[in-house]
């Protein structure tokens, strides 16, 4: 008996699955279900993770609906896959955010912009706030360049707290050792699997949306996303070290390497959020957790807000809109980092430690054959 | 709208494998082609969304198979398993054409994996579809749709009008795009067997077809075969006989496919409702008991029976769909089977008394066996004693009939006077009979239809243009 009305559907379908295994060559949810004959709640909430709901596999089943054995895994696996984001959260008080994750987001958003341009007018005055500043350091006398690190470190430390606490309870839940994080070769394999997206193909073909046709197109969109963020997390992290280290300050030439990396990056992050939105408002139905599109919109839509205002900033900084843009900016890229382990970015997290397992299961299994 | 009332260069009526291998080959080949399924479309395609390989023919390794199978081998085992009843030319001539379509059906949008796990005595002779037999369906249908076969779905066709063993259109049930006839100049056939018309199953199994399962759609009703063996076609295959496995009680009436089969009699015994046993549940190896249970069981009284096994060899088999039915003692296994207690202890105790010593192989014919009881257990015959006792209830699962439209080597259709008809032609479970008279080797079926469906089709085309 499993603890949810998900696990145990997720359950009647690996059976199902078990005693097929057609799909066994599309991704690694199959193989991994394959490996097991009975699933505890650990189990399938790895196989949730593991699931990149890519849809072959709903495309691909002779027993999908309207059959009778009725099944539907990246639909099941979805829904589970969202109630384990709320089993594993740390704080638990916090669980409840993923529910009504759309609303939490936009709120938190909306407090953290008013926040920075609060505290821009309270501590500087009006003239400054709305004034025009260039050179270095321009940005630094809407707010000290030790505050602004201060406090996005912090907002930081903590989302990366809150994700290792949660990471640590899927960890134990999928029963698996701690020793096993200092497994090199599962690690790397894993980073390439989910670099690669190597399982958001439908096994080859592409992955289904909108109807039977297969496309890659959501797997190009997801790169731009993803590629994006980091290339934009990149330009940070240089021009931090150009700070402390070379005493050079921001604002930077558009030549210079945080700008190069933030622009192409920004622009990743404005057309791949762009591009998942409209796939995902166009794909079928069946195959999504339709509960949860709040969640899914409102992490688009915060990347999306990130780039946006990061761009702008980059564009009119040199006029008096730099201080709103850059309290706006600030206010959106702290809500974004506050609030990752409470929506979608975790999908991301849980879903590379189900490939670090998965790896290891098929190393193990391989060396177990060898033997 | 595409219009239906033109006439088409082929028409295929089925939507399986050998019916979109037709049309594609049709297709490539320069003609309008109209293709009606009777099923809706997600029912679409018929055996072929149960079916995961196929079979054919290869001279070395491949990314896939794990060793050649040549010409010569294949046609043996063909020969044997069929017992002869195959026509020579037309199966040494399907086996030919069989290692070129290993390609060609990747031409056609078709992807190839190793074989299934659990399935590695099939390693090197079949090549199993990524994703399954609907993954290869829909992949033969995108190709086709691309190259502009137009496809018409719950297109049942009530009539086929015939003259002198010539086609001239076809009569649906309901108007597809306000057409009721459709007009081809060629006709190819693909429309499969019988196995889900239970009454047509009774004239020859009587009342017993009643408690048969079907193990595809409800939608192989035979109608097209029935039509072109009324209208002249000449028959070949034996019609009192389908093909059939042992299959979980608890499974739908249709459309269970393959996850309702069981593999386990050979790690427990097989009793009836009496709770006799009635065969030797150790003659053979898989896949040839696989194939012989469904008709044992046909045979018995109600058409049911119970494998029955204990708690030491629950992981020997692969996970099945419907758990198996448990008991700590066999009088409360028999109660719950509904089957007389005292009959079912009697019949395990004389059994478990009879067991000889011997090493356990099941995958060899080992030297397990029974001694003093009929039916003997000639091979891995264990004692069944290790409660808790469990049980699957099985019924016969009607994969498929053998009785189809005799051809030739274009995949035309012969008349009953032993003419070639003008410009039909036939592909896939249709024809079956023509090269597999009886008995079964996994992925054949597929082979008969690709490579059928792709010679009807060309045939077709050919024949429409002249």
């Amino acid at each position: 008996m499993h603890g949810t009305r998900i696990l145990e559907e997720a359950d009647r379908l690996m059976t199902v699955c078990n005693s097929c295994r057609y799909c066994e060559g599309l991704c690694a949810v199959f193989p991994a279900m394959e490996m097991r004959r009975a699933f505890s709640d650990g189990d399938l909430n790895y196989l949730a993770n593991l699931c990149h709901s890519c849809g072959a596999c709903y495309t691909d089943c002779q027993f999908s609906p309207p059959h009778e054995f009725n099944v539907n895994v990246p639909q099941t696996l979805a829904v589970a896959r969202n109630e384990s984001y709320a089993a594993y959260v740390w704080p638990r008080a916090f669980a409840g955010a993923f529910a009504r994750n759309g609303l939490v987001i936009s709120i938190i958003a909306a407090l953290s912009v008013a926040a920075f341009i609060f505290g821009f007018a309270a501590f500087t005055d009006r003239q400054v706030l709305l004034g025009v500043h260039t050179g270095p350091g321009a940005f630094y006398k809407l707010m000290p360049h030790n505050a602004m690190a201060a406090l996005f470190g912090a907002a930081f430390l903590y989302a990366i707290a809150a994700l290792v606490m949660g990471v640590r309870a899927f960890w134990r839940d999928i029963g698996e050792p701690v020793g096993m994080k200092t497994d090199w070769r599962s690690l790397f394999q894993a980073m390439r699997d989910a670099g690669e997206l190597r399982y958001l193909d439908g096994g080859g073909v592409g992955c289904f949306n909108e109807d039977d046709k297969p496309t890659d197109r959501r797997k190009i969109y997801h790169h731009l996303t993803f590629y994006g963020f980091g290339l934009c997390f990149a330009a940070t992290c240089v021009a931090t070290l150009y700070h402390y280290l070379f005493a050079r300050e921001a604002p930077y030439a558009w030549w210079d390497l945080p700008v190069v990396l933030g622009t192409l990056g920004g622009i990743g992050l404005l057309i791949g959020p762009i591009g998942l939105f409209t796939e995902k408002s166009k794909r079928d139905p069946v195959l999504v957790d339709a509960t949860r599109m709040g969640m899914d919109v409102a992490f688009i839509a915060m990347l999306f807000l990130t780039s946006l205002t990061g761009m702008a900033l980059l564009l009119l900084r040199e006029t008096a809109a730099m201080g709103p843009l850059l309290a706006l900016h600030l206010g959106v890229v702290f809500s974004l980092f506050v609030t990752m382990p409470y929506g979608k970015f975790v999908h991301g997290i849980y879903r590379f430690v189900a490939l670090v397992r998965y790896a290891r299961e098929r190393q193990m299994m391989m060396q177990g054959a060898g033997e | 709208m595409v219009d239906f009332n033109r006439k088409f260069d082929v028409l295929v009526i089925g939507g399986g494998n050998a019916a979109l291998c037709a049309a594609i080959s049709a297709r490539r080949a320069g003609a309008s082609v109209a293709v009606l399924e009777g099923a809706p479309k997600f029912y679409r395609g018929g055996n072929t969304r149960h079916t995961r390989n196929m079979r054919c023919a290869h001279d070395e390794a491949t990314d896939i198979l794990t060793g050649p199978y040549t010409e010569e081998e294949f046609w043996d085992d063909l020969l044997r398993l069929t017992g002869g009843q195959t026509d020579e030319e037309l199966a040494k001539f399907m086996i030919r054409e069989s290692k070129d379509i290993l390609n060609w059906v990747v031409e056609q949008g078709v992807r190839w994996q190793p074989s299934l796990g659990g399935t590695l005595s099939l390693g090197r002779t079949n090549s199993f579809f990524l994703g399954g037999g609907r993954a290869m369906l829909n992949a033969l249908y995108l190709t086709a749709e691309k190259l502009g076969v137009e496809v018409a779905y719950d297109a049942e066709v009530t009539d086929l009008q015939i003259e002198d063993g010539m086609f001239l259109g076809a009569t649906l049930k309901q108007p597809v795009n306000g057409a009721t006839e459709i007009r081809a100049s060629a006709l190819v056939a693909a429309a499969g067997g019988f196995e889900a018309n239970i009454e047509w199953l009774k004239q020859y199994w009587g009342d017993a077809a009643d408690n048969f399962l079907i193990r595809g759609t409800p939608y192989n009703r035979g109608s097209i075969l029935k039509m072109l063996l009324d209208k002249g076609v000449q028959d070949i295959g034996d019609p009192t006989q389908c093909h059939a496995v042992a299959i979980d009680a608890r499974a739908p009436k249709f459309d269970g496919g393959i996850i309702t089969r069981h593999d386990s009699v050979v790690f427990g015994i097989v009793v009836n409702k009496h709770a006799q046993r009635f065969y030797d549940e150790g003659e053979d190896i898989w896949p040839k008991r696989y194939a012989i249970w469904g008709r044992l069981v046909a045979a018995q009284p109600d058409q049911i029976a119970y494998i029955i096994f204990d708690s030491t060899v629950v992981t020997s088999f692969m996970p099945t769909l419907f758990p198996p039915i448990g008991a700590p003692t066999i009088a409360e296994l028999a109660a719950k089977l509904e089957l007389d207690p005292i009959a079912l202890e009697k019949t395990m105790a004389e059994f478990n008394a009879a067991v000889q010593p011997g090493t356990f192989d099941h995958t060899i014919l080992d030297d397990c066996r029974t001694e003093g009881i009929t039916p003997a257990k000639t091979h891995w015959a264990r004692k069944i004693d290790t409660p808790p006792y469990l049980a699957y209830p099985v019924r016969p699962g009607i994969t498929f009939t053998y009785l189809g439209t005799r051809v030739n080597k274009q995949s035309r259709m012969v008349m009953k006077d032993g003419k070639p008809s003008a410009n039909m032609f036939a592909a896939g479970e249709i024809m079956a009979g023509n090269v597999l008279g009886k008995g079964y080797a996994a992925g054949i079926g597929m082979t008969i239809g690709s490579v059928f469906g792709r010679v009807a089709g060309r045939e077709a085309a050919r024949n429409a243009k002249n």
